[in-house]
């Protein structure tokens, strides 16, 4: 998984061609703790064909809001620099990240 | 059988560990279910300032770190899933997580409860988009914004000191005349420059035009009058969190043990009316929802499930 920040943002997501999927996190959310190594376990399966990354929102909190993420955990899966669909709190499970991003390959 | 234990604990917050500390250290093949994070409710809380031994630096997540590790110790088993089906019937109970089944001779439920909802229009719709029901997990979103808090009790005002670290300016929306947290946290709120209050007010609405939050609708239940916060234009948005009180989360159980508005009624060693199945921490009746009660309802059933243990394994021989 790609580590992103305010710099890299802009050329491996939203300019980027494809599927890309973005765990946003912060240290101090321990639902996204608890949910990274699941989220890890998905880009060893499906890494050839999505880019994995996250976005610790402490150091690109504006860049966060701008995408519309205000609540942790939150995955969002862009494809060709659209945010296409999004799993966000409770809803936030290895299942549904999983469905999600089947339904988009 | 892998799959077979003398205790299946669900749930690993403070009651669902200590009871598997217990257990294991009694030596009895423990399982603790657990569908997400360790910890429960302590795990997003920050400040655990009554717990005791929880001094300094102790914050919820740390306190849960040692408590599992403590777990571990004893050889508990841990293992992160989510349970569809309880059967209860039999002397032998069963847990069912999707395709895998465990079974137990013992059933300490430890599920806890989850945040109660405001109930009013806009609030699902905008949840993660400026409301919140966990501000470790969000108050940081809000660094220099404001942020209004719903409710007056110790966990409200409690999450209210904590976002402020990070808001310039925190409303306090309550229900009620007055706060009912603890005096000692109250004095912290009003000693608080950026702290406002409103009382007898409820949230009748929340709303964006642009995706985000960035509107917020009250009404005083005393005077009728109505009033609306929006958010500053330079933020575009700001955070609403709700600490209003917890719903046990106990529904896959409906119907198979003995509940009240959703709350398992148990016995001073936390039995339930089905022999063999336990209830600890906040699922069950119990005047007091702290860190410490949910360690002591964990410990106490444990120590009890292991004379049930011996006393059904005993009459099998």
């Amino acid at each position: 998984m790609i580590a992103l920040d305010k710099e890299t943002f802009q050329a491996e997501v939203k300019d980027a061609k494809g599927p890309v999927l973005v765990d946003y996190w912060s240290e101090g959310c321990e639902s996204c703790k608890a949910l990274m190594p699941e989220v890890v376990s998905l880009s060893e399966k499906y890494g050839s064909q999505v880019k994995f990354a996250k976005l610790d929102i402490t150091k690109a909190r504006r860049l966060a809001i701008g995408e519309q993420v205000l609540g942790l955990p939150t995955i969002v899966l862009y494809k060709d620099g659209q945010k296409i669909e999004a799993v966000t709190k409770d809803d936030a499970t290895a299942g549904n990240i999983e469905a999600m991003i089947q339904r988009n390959l | 059988m892998g799959n077979v234990y003398d205790v299946i604990i669900i749930g690993s917050g403070p009651a669902g560990l200590a009871a598997g500390i217990y257990s294991g250290r009694a030596l009895l093949k423990t399982l603790i279910i657990e569908k997400s994070k360790a910890g429960g409710q302590a795990a997003t809380t920050n400040e655990i300032d009554n717990y005791p031994g929880a001094v300094e630096e102790e914050t919820g997540p740390s306190l849960v770190e040692k408590m599992v590790k403590q777990a571990q110790r004893f050889g508990v088993e841990q293992v992160k899933a989510d349970v569809t089906e309880v059967d209860f019937a039999g002397k032998v109970k069963k847990v069912r997580c999707g395709d895998t089944e465990y079974q137990g001779t013992v059933v300490i439920i430890a599920t806890g409860a989850f945040p109660r909802q405001m109930g009013c229009k806009g609030e699902r719709e905008f949840t993660a988009k400026g409301v919140s029901y966990c501000a470790t997990c969000d108050a940081a979103f809000f660094q220099d914004m404001e942020v209004y808090v719903v409710g007056g009790g110790d966990s409200a005002i409690q999450e209210a000191l904590f976002i402020a670290r990070f808001a310039r300016k925190i409303t306090i929306i309550q229900n009620l005349p007055e706060l009912t947290a603890a005096k000692s946290m109250q004095k912290k709120a009003f000693d608080n420059p950026k702290f406002s209050f409103f009382y007898n007010s409820v949230v009748q609405e929340v709303k964006g035009d642009s995706g985000l939050l960035d509107t917020i609708i009250i009404k005083n239940d005393k005077t009728g009058e109505i009033t609306e916060f929006h958010a500053d234009e330079e933020d575009g948005t700001f955070g609403l969190f709700v600490f209003i009180g917890l719903i046990p989360r106990t529904d896959i159980f409906q119907g198979k043990i003995t509940m009240d508005r959703g709350y398992f009624p148990t016995d001073e060693n936390m039995c339930t009316n089905v022999p063999g199945v336990y209830a600890v921490g906040d699922c069950r009746i119990k005047p007091l929802r702290q860190v410490v009660t949910a360690a002591a309802d964990g410990a106490i059933a444990a120590v009890h499930a292991e004379k049930y243990i011996e006393h059904v394994k005993g009459g099998d021989a």
